[in-house]
């Protein structure tokens, strides 16, 4: 009996926290399942919107940056694979951003009736923004078949890009959710935020576009790097990267999720009593 | 037996927010507010007065000093009027709040259903929200698989099973949220007031259910209810809240005689005039009533095998001709659940005119009559000479229970049945048997 014990004070730290999200994983997995088996219901072209948004995202980035304001592509790849490498991660992350954040409060119901480690909810929200991300790659192969343009060996490499960005999008998620069941501000500011980011990460253009000076500056944005890493491990041998800034985006990236889940750890406990 | 839930000094307080109408805070309105603290603060660095509290945050205890210890197998009822904090309680003990002060020791793996149908999804079928549900929970998939048959078939749904729910009736909604949440198997099943929907068949059912799960499996029930006759007919011991501290806790029937009378002195004993509610009109107030034993003693506890009276003491304060039917005093007698169980006043011949002055009324309840239980006496004094008038009536006026003895004879009486017998009476009546052919 003893083993099972739990004792329950104000301001006590969970010993078994992590054993407890061990226990409940199988709730993670039904979260997202329950998520993405509703996503589509009662909607007629069903799965078809997870391909709908990013190729028309990617078809009007691709005639307004590629051909009206003539950018410059990177090595031998076509605009639109260069504007498609990106868009494949950023729709990652806006998905997981926008879901996660929401995901708390939409979720409420389950919030303040049912005890189980809150760090699930979020985190089920970035599998079902994953399953998108994963659909949306058959466009991506689709794309370069049309182009007969294939990625060499470093697309061995493409997991790491893909963990940088989950992690930066759990991080700032979980940070926003947790403030959200606060302050419901954050509703009004996530939507910006990912309009915003649209346009100041390099996701229409080449992050080679930015002058030299400014590009350490530039990659204080942890999508720069996830952008950069990903056009490097797809678009072949002649694409570079601006390693200096990579790395800043992947402590950055690191420091947020260490943030956010430090942040969600300490104002958990309290999501019952405010949302 | 063993301690399976200690809490020791648990508390739980609230800010309330006055003149707040969202129920979410806004960083506008904290901005807002911490602004005006500061200027508040700062103000008061430079006078002397002494700091007053915000007058809009206001500090609520929904819980406060509360300890018990719960033994393992052990049925708890928890009852109390709207917002003495048996939610809050719950909520503490399944973990989805924390306490703001105390401490609770639980050993054992604890399932909590505060409402029914948690974590439901509308648009997914009976099939998959059974999944679900189950791991929303804390079930695993294999145990539900285990399971499934048993719940489909508890909760009666099988022809639906791939319906949306949304589609459900809302008690087919509710069989179903149970059949889930009555196939868990924790150690200690914390439930509110889930069974207030759903037909009275079903709630049998699950009132069935539960007693299986703790009886055969020896597990630890906390039920909270306003439904006195369910917690009377499931939970062995209870716990009563008042305003978040904890009244009493003890044998289920005493809590609930307390719970009933809360405020009197004893529920078999109460004065009336000493209350700042008077009970009658301007012809006539109640003053006392008691329940005593054959020698008088004031008693709340009777056995089966007792007589017992009913005693209410009436002041008349004007004096009333009246010219065939004269006024009479009266008692019912209510179960635990609020049904009458009989009526009962003196015969016309017996009364007459009334000067002014004191008099008191004295009911003789015959020994075993009643069954064993909680009842509840109501007293009314009323005449009819003229249409209806009813001079006071109070309804739970006194309340008792009936116990009884376990003996030898007893089984003997009962044929050797040693279960609880139905019925709010149960009087022994006079058989004949003889051989027909």
């Amino acid at each position: 009996m003893a083993r099972n014990e739990i004792v329950l004070e104000a301001g006590r730290k969970e010993r078994h926290y992590w054993a407890d999200l061990w226990h409940f994983r199988e709730l993670f997995f039904f979260l997202a399942w329950r998520d993405i088996l509703v996503r589509y219901k009662q909607t007629i072209i069903g799965i078809a919107w997870a391909l709908i948004r990013p190729v028309l995202t990617m078809i009007v980035f691709t005639i307004i940056f590629g051909k009206l304001a003539k950018m410059p592509t990177e090595g031998q790849a076509p605009y639109a694979l260069l504007v498609f490498a990106a868009m494949l991660p950023w729709q990652f992350f806006a998905n997981s951003l926008s879901e996660c954040s929401a995901s708390l409060v939409s979720n409420a119901n389950l919030v303040s009736k049912i005890y189980f480690p809150r760090l699930i909810i979020p985190s089920s929200a970035i599998v079902v923004s994953f399953v998108d991300f994963i659909i949306s790659w058959f466009i991506l192969f689709g794309m370069m078949a049309w182009y007969d343009f294939w990625p060499d060996w470093r697309i061995v490499t493409l997991p790491l890009f893909i963990l940088l960005a989950a992690s930066t999008a759990m991080g700032t998620g979980l940070l926003m959710a947790a403030l959200n069941v606060r302050y419901r501000d954050f509703r009004y500011i996530i939507p910006f935020i990912v309009q915003f980011g649209l346009y100041i990460s390099p996701v229409g253009f080449s992050s080679a576009v930015i002058p030299e000076q400014w590009r350490l500056l530039y990659s204080m944005n942890p999508m720069v790097g996830v952008i950069d890493g990903f056009r490097w491990a797809l678009l072949g041998s002649d694409v570079s990267i601006y390693w200096p800034g990579f790395y800043i985006s992947v402590c950055l990236s690191i420091v947020m999720l260490v943030f956010g889940i430090y942040y969600f750890r300490k104002t958990e406990k309290t999501f019952a009593d405010v949302i | 037996m063993s301690v399976v839930i200690s809490a020791k000094n648990l508390g739980k307080n609230y800010i309330i927010r006055h003149q707040s109408r969202e129920s979410y805070t806004a960083l506008r309105d904290v901005l807002a507010n911490q602004t005006k603290a500061l200027a508040h603060r700062l103000r008061l660095l430079f006078s002397n007065n002494e700091p007053i509290d915000d007058a809009t945050h206001e500090t609520f205890w929904a819980l406060n000093d509360v300890s018990f210890d719960i033994e393992a197998g052990d049925r708890i009822g928890i009852i109390g009027r709207n917002g003495a904090g048996k939610s809050t309680l719950l909520k503490v003990l399944s973990r989805i709040t924390e306490p703001s002060t105390g401490r609770v020791h639980i050993k054992g793996r604890v399932a909590s259903l505060l409402e029914v149908g948690t974590g439901f999804h509308p648009e997914l079928t009976g099939r998959e929200n059974i999944f679900l549900n189950g791991a929303i929970l804390g079930m695993s998939r294999t145990e539900i698989k285990s399971k499934f048959d048993e719940i489909v078939s508890f909760a009666e749904v099988e022809k639906f099973l791939d319906t949306p729910v949304k589609r459900y009736s809302s008690g087919m909604y509710v069989r179903l949220a149970f059949a889930v949440a009555a196939h868990l198997e924790p150690e200690i099943l914390i439930i509110d007031e889930v069974l207030a929907v759903g037909d009275a068949a079903f709630q049998k059912k699950c009132l069935g259910k539960m007693e299986d799960i703790s009886s055969q499996q020896g597990r630890t029930i906390l039920f909270v209810s306003h439904n006195m006759a369910v917690v009377s007919s499931l939970c062995n011991k209870s716990i009563l809240l008042e305003n978040g501290k904890m009244a009493d806790m003890g044998d289920t029937s005493d809590i609930i005689l307390r719970y009933y009378t809360s405020g009197n002195q004893s529920p078999a004993n109460v004065n009336y005039e000493d209350s700042d509610k008077l009970v009658g009109n301007d012809y006539a107030l109640l003053r006392k009533a008691s329940i005593q034993d054959k020698r008088g003693t004031i008693i709340s506890d009777i056995n089966r095998d007792e007589d017992f009276v009913i005693s209410m003491e009436y002041r008349i304060l004007e004096y009333k001709q009246y010219r065939t039917y004269y006024p009479y005093p009266c008692v019912y007698i209510y179960g635990a659940n609020g049904e009458v169980v009989f009526y009962t006043t003196p015969h016309n011949s017996q009364l007459g005119q009334y000067d002014i002055g004191i008099y008191e009324a004295r009911c003789f309840i015959p020994s075993r009559l009643l069954n064993i239980g909680t009842y509840f006496v109501g007293l009314g004094f009323a005449d009819c000479d003229n249409g209806v008038n009813v001079h006071f009536f109070e309804k739970t006026g006194l309340s008792f229970h009936i116990k009884e003895k376990h003996s030898e004879d007893l089984l003997f009486e009962n044929n050797g049945y040693g279960n609880s017998i139905p019925g709010l009476i149960r009087p022994s009546l006079k058989w004949a048997i003889t051989q027909a052919e």
